[in-house]
């Protein structure tokens, strides 16, 4: 809950990874208020490198997305809905005089560190781990820069670093900030969170703890509250899970996440099958020309 | 400053920022809290997380209305309209807290027959208007008989001349329609508002207003925040938990700033500079004590002032060194003394923590100012624009100005950062914060407390070298303070002054041996310089055995030697134990208000500060604001003074009768009640008067000035 000072899990120090409890962070849209303090201190533990000052013009969002030099990222949802029973402008009010309603909501994306996770399967090095409290951490002194794990995501999170920034060709993401968990500190995007949008703790507990903030808001009349949190595709379920209002799709985030391992049975049967059929029809030309 | 001081006594926010979160509303309005006060927002967003309404009124949707239940989108400028609205809502409805508002407020106060509002031909002015002058003066804004400590009541408030009934027919026009009219605010939302402030009103329930800058920053400021004050105290929310008015300050230590001020015409702790014509103690102690309340004990604090100023040769007989005050001969402030540069009358100029050439309005005639003087001392961490402004400036590039014919001497001198320093800010809630010095700043980069100290001791040891009698003020400084390594004056010494201590020394008195109560008590020859250090501005005395360099922080470092504003074990959701609040520590100011007038809490709900009948003292969560063993049924003899002049259901004790003013009597120059004028920029014409803009001589004055500034540069 906000401000229960050093009693709480964003603050309070903790022993997860040596009693390997699997944690998670909870993302709550209805508390943020779109400061970017989480990117801020992202960066600055993390020393991930700027990638530009870019004005995109888009919302308050010149961030764009979550990328190689970017871990954590605030989205600025703009939608022609209503949110709960805000009142902003004239169509909450009921005036009927035409105008749309509004809503501007702001959502901290960042790696879902998934329990099956794409990029794992597909490194072919080794050189992306999972750890001890369930996150999916990429060791970058081992990392050879394939990029098989860029395609691997299903949701678009991990990539290569482009020249000239530091450590350019290898492939980065948030670490869940492991170095700080090992000695007991909370990441640091929560660590610094105002508002406590951002939850981190045991995933067992956020979960209860999303629910109830579910059940509460559909109370409050914020009907189209949902968590968005995939248990039931391929993905197995995420260590990062978020509420969100309305469909996922307004966030960027699939629907249905799939890892692409799913197809590599189908995918390989219908490479033989076509090497087969391929090998028949040259045998068979060889035989007809003959 | 003077739209909290007046209505309430003091100068600051009532309330804590954690206390939000207790609020069953929270109004913010001129101020856009979730960007520019992030942190402090987290207890907005609990208060809204366990059910209050958040209402954001701004003409821009920012991410502050994003999170609000209730943004309204208003004109800019047209504040005192809507709050007006509210305000007549209201008291029309019967809305109001009456139980809170009879006995705690000046509503049932009667006034002098002589008070006109500007209803009577509605052109916008009150009695008193001197149209020759263009100001306001005599007394007809006074109470009947002109006793401001003992005002004869009415607490029916059905008398024709009290507080109420003059309130009430002063905001009878600011109805929806005319809200709708002024504000572009369709009465529909008006009411959404109106509707979530009465629901969070009344013993069970209080709510809380937040502004920034966005008032302040407006030419009639002072009266948009007396309106805000107006309508909390109609629904009973000052000195209450989860209510009050929050004044979010601008940067760090902006509070600080006026209560040991930067500002021209006040000293530490509110004191009033001395006019010219406040020729001696005596003349002006007359004129600025007052005779009941808290400011009773005006010769106290300004005695102690002058003590921790000038010490052992501050003595009774000389005024306690009143004469080396230097007297105001007239205004200023910020845009009179960039006149006075511009016109050549002013030579040098130390500049620190400000860049003018890029910072302040009209930056063009900053510069051009900076042009004139003789010499310029920079203090920064870079080569700012005001610190170059000869060679690198727009109107250097424009030809207008030639870097060879500027005959400004620039001396840059580097400054220290915040991590390479120590010290105290003030912030936003009163609360003293010390910080501890991390690392040495580079080279020759120093502190500003380096720089002034050491300045200070060249320029004593020059006067102490002449026998000019110009020079007898900075002779007569007690420049004490023990140095550093670093040649920095120990802070925490300078601090222990601002506190407060006994002048007598003590002898065998080391830094942190000898009497333990006393710290830094050893001067810069090695000699015992003070007593042990004063509890709180209680123990001030105008006899001077007592030094205070800024009364109202008294109490940060006392008798146990312990810098509170150090302290770091928060014990309560108010935060005690983390920082010190002043004053006393108080974290919710006028708290006397959160009982009931027989001193029982108004709910179990809203308790904060009660009477104990058992022990039959104040108690609470709080530290109570409010004599101690006063009983709540305490009534003053006739003719008492000071505070035993205050009954024992008065929480205002600032103030000479003790209550909260819905009206101003005294200390407002544009008018006791807020009054909707266009802002001087308007193109629209004011529906409520025929005086399009606020009346008083300084607006017309400043705007003339500035139009003929702008004219001839």
């Amino acid at each position: 809950m906000i401000g229960e000072g050093t009693k709480s899990t964003n603050q309070r120090r903790h022993s997860y990874v040596q009693e390997h409890v699997e944690v998670g962070f909870f993302t709550d849209p209805t508390v943020c208020i779109g400061c970017k303090a989480c990117e801020v201190a992202c960066k600055e533990w993390n020393h991930v490198p700027d990638d530009g000052f870019v004005w995109s013009g888009n919302s308050y969002d010149n961030t764009g997305h979550l990328g190689a030099s970017t871990w954590r990222h605030v989205m600025f949802v703009e939608q022609d809905r209503q949110k709960g029973n805000q009142i902003v402008g004239s169509h909450s009010l009921g005036n009927g005089d035409g105008e749309d309603p509004f809503r501007w909501i702001f959502l901290s994306d960042v790696c879902k560190h998934c329990e099956d996770a794409g990029c794992l399967e597909a490194c072919p090095t080794g050189a992306i781990v999972r750890t001890e409290v369930g996150s999916v951490l990429v060791q970058n002194d081992v990392c050879n820069g394939c990029g098989y794990c860029v395609v691997s995501c299903p949701f678009g999170v991990i990539d290569r670093r482009p020249k000239p920034l530091p450590d350019a060709g290898g492939a980065f993401k948030c670490t869940f900030c492991y170095d700080r968990q090992k000695s007991g500190l909370v990441p640091a995007c929560a660590k610094v969170c105002p508002t406590e949008s951002i939850v981190f703790g045991r995933l067992d507990d956020l979960r209860a703890r999303a629910t109830h903030r579910v059940q509460e808001l559909h109370e409050h009349g914020y009907d189209d509250a949902q968590l968005y949190d995939p248990r039931e595709t391929s993905v197995g379920g995420i260590h990062a899970f978020f509420l969100i209002l309305g469909e996922p799709e307004a966030y960027g985030l699939p629907p249905k996440p799939q890892v692409p391992t799913i197809y590599l049975k189908s995918a390989w049967t219908a490479a033989f099958a076509t090497a087969i059929a391929a090998i028949i029809a040259t045998l068979l030309a060889f035989a007809f020309f003959s | 400053m003077p739209g909290l001081g007046t209505s309430f006594g003091r100068g600051g926010a009532t309330t804590a920022q954690q206390d939000l979160a207790n609020a069953d509303c929270i109004l913010i309005e001129g101020s856009s809290m979730a960007e520019a006060h992030p942190v402090g927002f987290r207890w907005v967003m609990k208060a809204k997380e366990r059910g209050a309404t958040i209402i954001h009124v701004d003409p821009r949707f920012s991410r502050t209305s994003a999170l609000a239940d209730i943004w309204v989108p208003l004109r800019a400028g047209t504040d005192i309209a809507f709050l007006g609205g509210l305000v007549r809502h209201l008291i029309e409805n019967n809305l109001f807290f009456r139980e809170y508002v009879v006995p705690y407020t000046n509503a049932s106060c009667i006034l002098s027959d002589e008070y006109r509002d500007p209803e009577g031909n509605g052109d916008g002015y009150f009695s008193g208007w001197n149209e020759e002058k263009r100001a306001y003066e005599g007394d007809s804004w006074l109470y009947k008989g002109g006793d401001l400590s003992r005002p004869e009541r009415d607490l029916t408030l059905q008398h024709p001349q009290c507080v109420f009934q003059k309130l009430k027919r002063h905001f009878s026009r600011y109805t929806p329609e005319m809200v709708e009219k002024i504000c572009g605010i369709p009465p529909e939302l008006f009411h959404k508002v109106a509707d979530a402030l009465v629901a969070a009103s009344g013993p069970k329930k209080t709510a809380a207003v937040c502004y920034a800058v966005g008032w302040t920053q407006h030419s009639k400021g002072v009266q948009i925040i007396r309106a805000a004050a107006i309508l909390q105290l109609l629904l009973g929310n000052i000195g209450r938990p989860g209510g009050g008015i929050l004044a979010l300050r601008g940067h760090a230590s902006i509070q600080g700033s006026t209560d040991i001020p930067t500002l021209y015409d006040i000293l530490p702790g509110y004191l009033t500079m001395p006019h010219k014509g406040d020729q001696t103690l005596q003349q002006y102690l007359d004129t600025y004590t007052k005779k009941t309340g808290l400011w009773s004990g005006y010769p106290k604090y300004m005695v102690s002032t002058l003590k921790a100023y000038y010490g052992k040769r501050a003595t009774a007989k000389n005024d306690f060194g009143y004469s080396w005050l230097p007297k105001l001969t007239g205004n200023h402030s910020f845009f009179e003394f960039l006149y006075d540069m511009l016109d050549g009358k002013m030579e040098g100029m130390f500049l620190m923590g400000q860049n003018p050439a890029v910072g302040a309005p009209n930056s063009r005639l900053q510069r051009k100012a900076l042009s004139k003087l003789k010499w310029l001392v920079v203090r920064d961490m870079v080569e700012i624009e005001s610190a170059n402004f000869w060679r690198e400036s727009p109107e250097i590039d424009r030809g207008e100005l030639k870097a060879e014919d500027i005959e400004t001497e620039v001396f840059f001198f580097p400054a220290a950062g915040h991590a390479e320093k120590e010290g105290a800010f003030t912030n936003t809630q009163r609360l003293l914060q010390w910080r501890e010095k991390a690392v040495d700043p580079p080279g020759d980069c120093r502190s500003e407390a380096w720089f002034m100290h050491q300045l200070a001791l060249r320029l004593i040891a020059k006067a102490k070298a002449s026998d000019d009698s110009i020079d007898e003020p900075l002779r007569a400084l007690d420049w004490w303070y023990p140095e550093d390594e670093l040649g920095d004056p120990k802070t925490e010494a300078v601090l222990t002054e601002i506190n407060g201590w006994y002048t007598d020394p003590v002898a065998g008195v080391g830094d942190s041996s000898g009497n333990e109560s006393v710290v830094f008590g050893i001067d810069r020859e090695g000699n015992p310089h003070h007593g042990k250090q004063v509890n709180g501005f209680a123990e001030l005395k105008a006899d001077g055995s007592t030094a205070s360099g800024c009364w109202i922080y008294s109490g940060v470092l006392g008798r146990d030697g312990v810098n509170k504003a150090n302290s770091r074990k928060s014990k309560d959701y108010l935060g005690h134990g983390w920082g010190f609040a002043w004053p006393g520590d108080r974290r919710i100011i006028y708290n006397r208000a959160s009982a009931r007038p027989d001193g029982s809490p108004w709910s179990e709900r809203k308790k904060l500060v009660w009477w104990d009948w058992d022990s039959d003292k104040w108690t609470g969560i709080d530290v109570p604001g409010f004599v101690k063993g006063k009983p709540p049924d305490f009534e003053p003899e006739v003719g008492a003074e000071g505070l035993d002049a205050i009954p024992g259901d008065a929480p205002f004790t600032l103030h000479e009768d003790g209550l909260g003013w819905l009206f101003v009597p005294k200390g407002l120059q544009d008018g006791p009640l807020p009054t909707h004028f266009e802002p001087l920029e308007s193109p629209v014409s004011n529906e409520l008067y025929s005086h399009n803009t606020n009346p008083p001589e300084h607006w017309i004055g400043t705007r003339h000035r500035a139009m003929q500034s702008f004219h001839l540069c």
